[in-house]
């Protein structure tokens, strides 16, 4: 392609491994919206794109990192928040970004989740709910709503599902939000501020999953799950007066903390300069 | 000018769906890969707010802003 | 230049890691461990270092193979039931090709077993623990002294190789408490960056030895690091045989074709020996008594040390099975490295064991008379 082209194209495009394109990911899916509102929360922080490290675990969420032109850690299931504690701690310069889903944040990943909240690490972390295992299959994650379907929940999913956003902030994150694919104006502007939190930051997005979600739960296309998030959505503001009843099948957009604390790996190099007189070693393996 | 990436669209229907002013129709007929990829026929409406690059999960979307000369 | 220190074994370990160049450790407390994590929690604020106790110890090896990729030489520590939860992500390391020291101070099991005593159950485990084809490295120490040379050595062999190591110590090497002699001049291997710039570098292209260069994230390579099988740039490459293939035989061959180089045995009176005992970690402590108590009965027996059960010094195994009449393999466990000798000695020797449990050391009469009922 001459440069011509190559500059005619979508905003993104110049921020990913093009030789891995098209994506796996389904028609419609949600991963891509969100990518494209993090490039746009991440020039509207202006940030330097070239100090971006992403992680990720498994899952079709933990797969974008590896399309974008940066160094990534696409790690093994639920783990991606502990790779990503020693990446930011051995080297804090670095923003480190972690993509993960409902299935690897909130399942396999849960405990992972809650205590780098507690750290209040410095890590953005944008969690993709589209409420179900999309890779292996459309089975049921512990954000299915009570009684939505999936292959292991043909009867309906019969246990009560986790409020990730509610979850987080009461672990004791520094940045805490809620939005979804038909709101990208909004959740890029949350990005930005997580990406500007000096804090752990912890960007839920609901997302569709057409291909199994959609498929086994009525909203069989794309625009029908958008659709129904349109419809489903209610601002924190309002949503705060309203009873449990009301909020049934609501889905709850809005940021949900937004406070400074102390910072994980700050303390810790602090604590070198208190018992050693200098910060942390950088890349030392060179060296010693 | 709005273009799509016949490369990368899968056919989602999302740019229609989402653009405010209805710039974007369906094809009737299908691409060699099996996709209908979505029409700017009305491209003359288009008001340059990009939901439609944002919101395209395939980053196949292209609207080019007027120059200022 | 040196020091001389009555420490114990663990306490050895967490100095030899500083010494190593190890700024990073991450763990979770653990019984007979501990006392390594406590250690560098005091030690490493001191030399620079970061210490993170995790919530597991599945997020522990996450975190060092996080710090690894920073550009830092990093090490967690545990004993069997955190070794048994690090297993997927050690397989990870594996196939990342990420350096790396694990140190597994070994108690009785299966499961909780007994925490405060000692056992060398883990051997097989170190081999083939995580799923799928790999070649493991692992140092045993014998005593308080090794348990520091051992650290120094496996950071040394993890950055050559680009390989996690595992530091397979045992409860009675790690609470023991001896003299140790350490040196001003430690020799390390530096981890060594690429000399190339830029996207075009391939982070899983091997040269000579079976290994790449390996840059830090941050360093402008744009690495694309991932557990899935992969191609020289580090993209996934699932679905062709032939990738496959090529990158586990590369994984597996950089090990195997450098046996002789990793592989470290000590061998005594052996060239006229009628049986020889083999051993590792604290067993060897009973194996010497028990071969000087034999020889001053006048029966020739004579041992071998094997330092690095894995990869296991075969050639050497081989060499010692052709000469004495009769192997005994003496390990706290109910018969892991036999299988080893037993597979290599064919039938060169004939191969028996003596192997305890229980948490006690081989008591080295026990050793000798089975050494009489031999010849």
């Amino acid at each position: 392609m001459d440069s011509e082209i190559n500059s005619k194209e979508n905003p993104s495009l110049k921020y990913l491994r093009k030789d891995r394109l098209p994506h796996i990911f389904c028609g419609g899916c949600g991963n891509g919206i969100i990518l494209n509102s993090f490039f746009k929360g991440m020039e509207s922080a202006e940030m330097d794109f070239d100090n971006i490290a992403m992680v990720s675990g498994i899952g079709c969420s933990s797969r974008i990192p590896g399309y974008v032109k940066c160094d990534s850690l696409h790690t093994t299931h639920g783990r991606s928040l502990a790779f990503a504690t020693g990446l930011k701690t051995g080297n804090p310069d670095l923003d480190v970004v972690v993509f993960t889903g409902d299935g690897d944040a909130a399942a396999i990943g849960g405990n992972h989740l809650i205590h780098a909240a507690r750290r209040n690490i410095n890590l953005t972390v944008i969690c993709i709910n589209n409420n179900i295992y999309g890779m292996t299959g459309g089975q049921i994650s512990p954000t299915s709503p009570k009684g939505s379907f999936g292959s292991t929940a043909p009867y309906g999913a019969q246990d009560a599902p986790f409020k990730l956003a509610e979850l987080v902030t009461a672990a004791g994150a520094s940045y805490v939000a809620r939005w979804t694919t038909v709101n990208p104006v909004q959740l890029s502007n949350a990005i930005k501020k997580g990406l500007k939190t000096d804090g752990f930051s912890f960007i839920e997005v609901i997302s569709q999953c057409p291909t199994y979600f959609g498929r086994k739960n009525k909203l069989r296309t794309p625009v029908d799950m958008i659709r129904y998030f349109k419809d489903s959505t209610v601002v924190k503001r309002k949503a705060d007066k309203m009873t449990d009843e009301e909020l049934l099948g609501k889905i709850i957009i809005g940021e949900f903390a937004n406070n400074n604390r102390g910072e994980f790996t700050k303390g810790i190099c602090n604590l070198s300069i208190e018992e050693c007189g200098k910060p942390t070693y950088k890349k030392s393996a060179y060296k010693l | 000018m709005i273009k799509i990436n016949p490369n990368l669209c899968k056919g989602c229907d999302l740019c229609i769906e989402s653009c405010p002013k209805q710039v974007y129709t369906k094809s009737k007929v299908s691409n060699t890969k099996g996709v209908y990829l979505p029409n700017p026929e009305n491209e003359d409406e288009c008001i340059k707010c990009h939901l439609c690059e944002l919101m395209c999960p395939d980053q196949a979307t292209y609207v080019e802003d007027e120059k200022n000369d | 230049m040196s020091e001389e220190f009555f420490i114990q074994g663990n306490e050895a370990c967490a100095r030899g890691a500083i010494k190593a160049g190890c700024r990073f450790f991450a763990g979770y407390p653990i019984t007979p461990s501990t006392e390594i994590a406590e250690d560098l929690s005091r030690l490493l604020p001191k030399n620079g270092g970061s210490f993170i106790q995790m919530e597991d110890e599945i997020s522990a090896i996450g975190a060092i193979i996080g710090a690894s990729w920073s550009g830092l030489k990093a090490m967690t520590s545990t004993s069997g039931p955190g070794f048994s939860l690090m297993q997927e992500n050690l397989g990870y390391a594996q196939i990342t090709e990420t350096p790396l020291v694990i140190v597994n101070v070994q108690r009785g099991g299966p499961s909780t077993g007994q925490p405060t005593m000692a056992a060398q159950g883990d051997l097989m485990q170190v081999r083939w623990g995580s799923h799928g084809d790999y070649e493991p490295i692992a140092l045993s120490p014998s005593s308080v002294q090794e348990f520091f040379d051992f650290t120094i050595e496996a950071f040394n062999l993890s950055e050559k190789y680009r390989v996690p190591v595992v530091l397979l110590a045992d409860e009675v090497i790690g609470h023991m408490r001896e003299k140790i002699v350490i040196d001003d001049n430690i020799e390390t291997i530096k981890r060594t960056a690429p000399t190339e710039k830029g996207e075009d570098f391939l982070p899983y292209k091997a040269l000579e030895n079976g290994v790449s260069k390996m840059p830090a994230f941050g360093d402008g390579y744009k690495l694309s690091i991932t557990g899935l099988t992969h191609d020289e740039r580090g993209y996934p490459a699932t679905s062709n045989p032939q990738d496959h293939q090529k990158l586990v035989k590369r994984l597996c061959n950089k090990i195997l074709e450098n046996r002789d180089e990793i592989a470290r045995v000590k061998l005594e009176q052996w060239e006229d020996a009628d049986v020889i005992l083999i051993s590792y970690g604290s067993s060897v402590r009973s194996v010497i008594e028990a071969t000087f108590k034999a020889r001053e009965e006048g029966i020739k027996v004579g041992y071998m040390k094997i330092d690095t059960p894995w990869p296991m010094p075969e050639k050497e195994v081989l060499e010692v099975s052709k000469i004495a009449n009769d192997l005994i393999v003496v390990e706290m466990n109910l018969g892991q490295m036999v299988h080893e000798v037993e597979r290599i000695a064919k039938n060169n020797a004939n191969t028996h064991l003596i192997g305890k449990i229980g948490g006690e050391l081989p008591n080295p009469d026990e050793i000798l008379s089975k050494i009489k009922e031999l010849v």
